[in-house]
């Protein structure tokens, strides 16, 4: 189970996170929602413990992240994978390389069974005799999956998915979409997806819950965040331009327009 | 009396916004220094801990010794025959030019060796780390190692570190020997004076604390070279356009860490 309580995060005078409070359960799937600049990626990156929050707890499995040393820190990353927006694969390396990444550094196996398990994962995520190939020699839709298959690798049983779908032609994202699915499914793994493509929140999300001015404003399942009363959400989903929530920087032009 | 009470105040204006310049360059350039210094703490630290980076560590060395290798002899060949032929010439108007060996071998030994290598590396392998780790920062490469339980600065910056540290003073030495030898060249080669009076006047004035110097000096550019790049790498930001400025700012501090460490350096050793 992964609590969030009081989370609060500031980049200079910048407030990003503003007291984030958010429980999810083991098993399930939560899609944070919420505007471009919301802080959604920095609350990912705190549950992960990537960056450190000014102060408010994260427990993960009833252990607060945020007071852990360094080292704890490190072993508690391994019961997460995490996909990255632009899938961040080492371009140094041929794909099985990247896929099998912490198992050749874990050092209990040898190349040729991590090479077997990384095939394995790419298989589950629909990738054959890619094994060889660079990194830039993939499209975006195929890096993600391998992105997908390196952070499964070794077997998570948190997954945290940034953005999943942006950048993908709207068949690639709901194939990645069908992904996340299965690997709930198939994995049992507890999943975050931050995003804000609704079609793919609906689709993958057990409860959807979303960000705003760094605080959760409402939480939900999907059919509840659809037929909300909240006028912050309604707007956001609805994917309108007029409402409470105002475009940073639009301001001027629309009052000029009205005038 | 108006025009001159709004001048004063134009002056008083710019006097402050000069001070503020000035206090603002030095608070950024010790935020920076700070900061560098946090990522050599960090480094050291990592540097004892298993498991040990070998085949990395290998792979930097070959990047940042062995790749580095042409230009340094090229350069350090040039350097040393040039230097030949101005002191020769230069010293034939007080008829001292049978000293041009004790000279070119001193300071190729001494300056040239480690500064020249220093600067062809901060060129050359400073530029391409900090494009590298400014790469893989700002496609969150280096975030991904970190969920992969990977520290960044043990996979990362210490390879490159011991690189550093070792493979300049290498090169410096590699560099000074061809230096002499190009100096050999020009002097016996071109000028026709004795072969053996050469040699002799190389061996006899040079000392084993010219060398050793030379070592520590090297060993200290390798490891700011490497520190510098690293930092200026790990911490881009903004796109293509932060790593360009980032491999810049590399490359430039490196060479005004060598040349201005290298004074000190050679108060603190040679006096």
């Amino acid at each position: 189970m992964i609590e969030i309580v009081d989370l609060h995060k500031s980049f200079g005078k910048k407030q990003v996170l503003t007291g984030v409070n958010l429980t999810v359960e083991k098993g399930e799937s939560m899609v944070v929602i919420g505007g471009s600049g919301s802080g959604k990626s920095v609350l990912v990156k705190h549950i992960i413990g990537i960056l450190a929050p000014d102060s408010g707890t994260i427990r993960i499995d009833g252990i607060d992240i945020t007071t852990l040393h360094e080292n704890a820190l490190y072993e508690i990353r391994k019961k997460f994978g995490m996909l990255f927006q632009m899938a961040a694969l080492f371009d140094s390396m041929t794909v099985w390389e990247n896929v099998g990444f912490s198992l050749l550094r874990s050092k209990k196996m040898t190349p040729k069974e991590v090479r077997a398990i990384a095939s394995e994962k790419l298989r589950l995520v629909g990738l054959v005799g890619v094994e060889e190939v660079m990194p830039s020699d993939l499209s975006g839709g195929m890096r993600k999956r391998v992105g997908l298959a390196r952070a499964i690798a070794h077997e998570p049983e948190i997954l945290l998915y940034d953005e999943p779908t942006t950048g993908l032609d709207p068949i690639m994202a709901d194939a990645i979409n069908d992904l996340i699915i299965e690997m709930k499914q198939r994995l049992k793994v507890t999943s975050i997806a931050i995003t804000h493509d609704m079609n793919s929140a609906y689709k993958i999300a057990d409860r959807i819950a979303m960000l705003y001015e760094g605080k959760i404003v409402e939480t939900g399942t999907p059919e509840e965040i659809k037929n909300t009363q909240n006028a912050l959400v309604r707007q956001f989903v609805t994917g309108s331009a007029v409402g409470p929530i105002t475009i940073e920087g639009v301001q001027y032009e629309k009052s000029f327009n009205r005038a | 009396m108006k025009s001159s009470l709004r001048s004063e105040a134009g002056h008083e204006e710019r006097m402050l916004r000069l001070i503020e310049l000035a206090g603002k360059t030095v608070i950024r350039f010790s935020e920076e220094l700070g900061r560098i210094l946090l990522l050599l703490f960090a480094a050291v630290k990592q540097l004892f801990r298993p498991p040990f980076e070998a085949k990395n560590t290998f792979k930097q060395m070959l990047e940042i010794g062995i790749r580095s290798l042409p230009v340094v002899l090229i350069t350090a060949l040039f350097t040393g025959m040039v230097f030949a032929l101005q002191t020769f010439t230069g010293f034939k108007r007080f008829g001292a030019e049978s000293l041009v060996g004790t000279v070119v071998a001193l300071s190729m030994t001494r300056e040239l060796g480690p500064v020249l290598t220093g600067l062809i590396v901060a060129g050359r392998a400073g530029a391409a780390i900090a494009a590298e780790l400014g790469t893989m920062r700002v496609t969150e490469q280096i975030d991904a190692l970190e969920t992969l339980a990977t520290n960044p600065v043990k996979y990362l910056v210490v390879p490159r570190f011991i690189a550093g540290v070792f493979m300049l003073p290498a090169l410096a030495v590699i560099a000074a020997i061809t230096g002499i030898i190009g100096g050999y060249i020009v002097t016996v080669g071109l000028f026709e004076t004795s072969s053996i009076a050469y040699w002799k006047r190389t061996w006899d004035y040079l000392e084993v604390s010219d060398i050793l110097n030379g070592l520590i000096k090297s060993g200290f550019f390798g490891a700011s070279i490497s520190l510098i790049s690293c930092y200026k790498g790990f911490y881009t930001r903004g796109g293509a356009e932060g790593v360009g400025k980032a491999t810049t700012g590399a490359v430039v501090l490196s060479s005004m860490t060598i040349l201005i460490s290298d004074y000190f350096l050679s108060v603190w050793l040679f006096k």
